[in-house]
């Protein structure tokens, strides 16, 4: 089970994507109304001088050391890794980074794009609030005035977020279209920025979106995957045999996976919403049971109907409540190079709690998806296998709507 | 048609309609009916679940039809219908997201076929638009692809290049609903556009009164109307197709008194 297969191992580079154009394969893309392309290229044109000037890269060190507290640790569950009876399993603790989660790294860096390109203003979606925090944030400490989205649904499975967006002097702006979520809100940032284009940036808070962002927040989220190769050595002498991560947009797994990506030797997992069942509306498992298509500005896999209208989602997890999924993401699904599968609510919930019983840590709903399938993976490695789990955020935001949820 | 306007020294005019909104019934009647009320193109919007690019009573409009499980096929069939009723050109506009879905081929096929004239797809600029306006084209279709006031000038040279039919010129940098005034230097937006291209250049986006029409006059070559078109339906969504179609045409020659 643990030998890549000949046809997985003949594949080009897969770190050399996106193009250009933003294109990783047939997928990414730039599908987004004229009037934002102008401030896009500025974005794009801006990101590539700061990737190649060592003063932005120092600063941006700067902040994910001094403020954030990186490297954030890599960590020996020793009790989950005898509970599971497998492989030796280590955590990727980006649930200790101030802020608690990864979503700050990808704000440090847009935030400090936002300064260089003259903008005084920055919005964001979020769906869990973890996005909206890291921005709220960045918003207090670059002194940017903050607006941000969120669905009103979200506002109330999430009302802790929100008043720390609050206390640090963020507009949380509540939507109610659609189904009151993640996508919601996406879109009410996207049509604000429609009209405040040349004042403001977007921090989109996922590898999704139009280009640059994919590839953008790929990058500045590819420091989690850098520290744990480099921790991984350290500690072990030699890479992880799997890593797992959960998939929502994709930020986290982008993050931890791309660094590993042409390290044929490393099986990567992502894992999805599987939500209450399989029928469309359900779940927000998009590469699972998804096809190809365009929503919020590129082409990738997509919960959509015969129509191509936009499909309702159902997650207990607010961040992973999305019908969409980063472009690069397709791209690993269709190379083979990634393996994508689902957790039900149910699972999720379950393994929130065993980890927080077994190791004194409650995980993001989020992360715990990504728990639940490493305990399924974990039982079939053997006890000198190494498997890595990207712990992407904290669950304390969580508590409420788990008790509400293990209660009833 | 463009040519026999200019020759008039009349504006187009263009307004829009959600189909499916309220419902099916109400498209098929108000088709024949903005045209005797002088529209000069009209333009179809297909719902889309996610059009980012719509202010709040568009979005409402299509939220409303597709609520009620509005089809595509259904919208085609409908258009289909009334066609030999109408004489003016059809555009639709619709999210690519939608297009993508049915086929890009396919949906251009399926829309010439129902008696589309044009397509708008107000979410592919350039690079994206090269090859997918080339299958439109390919079906008998005009492309129509939007210039917004953030456009550079190689971009909107790129953009005349890849269009035909008209080139959709947006008011403003925002989205789609009723605006007191439009920017005093849309004017010279559209000059600048027009000295690019023959093609017509037809200004979108907040157009809503008489007023606007006549600053257009002899500016640009069309006027799109959409949300005040659809706020004067959703006023009477619940009075029947026959009602709305009677509030719509006295807006619309209300609108055009100025400059017919």
């Amino acid at each position: 089970m643990w030998v890549m297969n000949a046809a997985a191992t003949s594949l080009p580079p897969l770190s050399s994507v996106p193009d250009a154009l933003g294109h990783f394969g047939p997928y990414g893309g730039t599908f987004v109304p004229e009037t934002l392309i102008a401030a896009l290229q500025q974005l794009d044109a801006e990101y590539t001088k700061a990737k190649n000037d060592p003063t932005f890269q120092e600063q941006f060190e700067y902040y994910l050391r001094e403020f954030v507290g990186r490297p954030s640790r890599l960590y020996h569950a020793r009790r989950l890794s005898e509970k599971w009876g497998g492989a030796k399993v280590y955590l990727k603790r980006e649930d200790l980074n101030h802020t608690g989660a990864h979503k700050i790294n990808n704000c440090i860096g847009q935030a400090l794009l936002t300064q260089r390109m003259g903008k005084k203003r920055i919005i964001a979606e979020t769906g869990a609030g973890q996005h909206g925090v890291a921005t709220a944030t960045v918003g207090a400490l670059f002194d940017l005035q903050t607006d941000v989205y969120m669905g009103a649904e979200d506002v109330r499975r999430q009302s802790l977020n929100v008043f720390r967006m609050k206390l640090m002097g963020a507009s949380v702006r509540e939507v109610h279209s659609g189904l009151k979520t993640l996508k919601d809100a996406l879109n009410e940032a996207m049509r604000d920025w429609m009209g405040s284009v040349d004042s403001t940036h977007y921090i989109i808070g996922s590898v999704a979106g139009p280009h640059p962002f994919p590839m953008m927040v790929r990058d500045f989220q590819s420091c989690i995957g850098r520290e744990a190769r480099q921790q991984c050595i350290e500690k072990e002498g030699r890479l992880p045999d799997a890593i797992i991560a959960c998939v929502g947009g994709g930020s986290n797994a982008a993050g931890i996976f791309y660094p590993f990506i042409d390290d044929r030797e490393v099986k990567m997992i992502g894992v999805e919403a599987g939500g209450r069942g399989s029928a469309l509306g359900q779940h927000a498992a998009t590469l699972c049971a998804g096809k190809p298509g365009v929503l919020h500005g590129s082409l990738s896999y997509v919960l959509q109907d015969e129509d191509g209208q936009t499909a309702d989602v159902h997650s207990v997890s607010a961040g992973l409540d999305y019908p969409g999924v980063g472009p690069e993401h397709s791209f690993w699904k269709d190379s083979g190079r990634v393996e994508y599968c689902c957790i039900t609510d149910q699972e999720a919930l379950d393994a929130f709690e065993e980890v927080a019983r077994l190791e004194g840590i409650l995980p993001a709903l989020e992360s715990a998806h990504a728990f639940a399938q490493a305990a399924k993976v974990a039982t079939k490695m053997t006890k000198e296998q190494i498997l890595m789990i990207n712990c992407s955020g904290r669950g304390d935001k969580d508590c409420q709507e788990v008790a509400r949820l293990i209660n009833r | 048609m463009f040519a026999q306007l200019r020759s008039k020294k009349q504006i187009a005019f263009m307004p829009f309609v959600p189909a499916g909104y309220p419902d099916l019934e109400t498209t098929g009647k108000l088709l024949p009916a903005l045209e005797s009320a002088g529209a000069s193109i009209i333009e179809v919007g297909i719902p889309f679940s996610d059009p980012i690019a719509d202010g709040p009573v568009i979005q409402e409009a299509f939220t409303r039809a597709l609520e009620k499980k509005l089809k595509l096929a259904e919208v085609f069939a409908t258009v289909k219908k009334v066609r030999s009723s109408v004489s003016i050109p059809l555009v639709a506009m619709v999210s690519v997201s939608v297009a993508f879905r049915y086929g890009i081929e396919r949906f251009a096929a399926t829309l010439k076929e129902s008696g589309f004239d044009g397509l708008i797809l107000p979410d592919l600029p350039p690079p994206e638009a090269a090859s997918i306006s080339a299958h439109i084209r390919a079906a008998g279709l005009d492309t129509i692809l939007l210039v917004a006031p953030t456009t550079s000038k190689d971009r909107r040279a790129e953009i005349a290049r890849l269009s035909s039919g008209f080139i959709y010129y947006l008011s403003v940098a925002g989205i789609t609903g009723e605006r007191n005034q439009l920017p005093v230097e849309l004017a010279d937006g559209v000059k600048s556009m027009k000295s690019l291209t023959d093609r017509p250049v037809c200004v979108g986006f907040g157009v809503s009164t008489p007023q606007h029409l006549k600053q257009l006059a002899g500016v640009a070559d069309g006027a799109i109307v959409g949300s005040a078109v659809v706020r004067r339906m959703k006023e009477k969504a619940h009075d029947g197709a026959d009602a709305i179609v009677a509030a719509v045409s006295t807006y619309c020659r209300d609108l055009l008194s100025l400059v017919r």
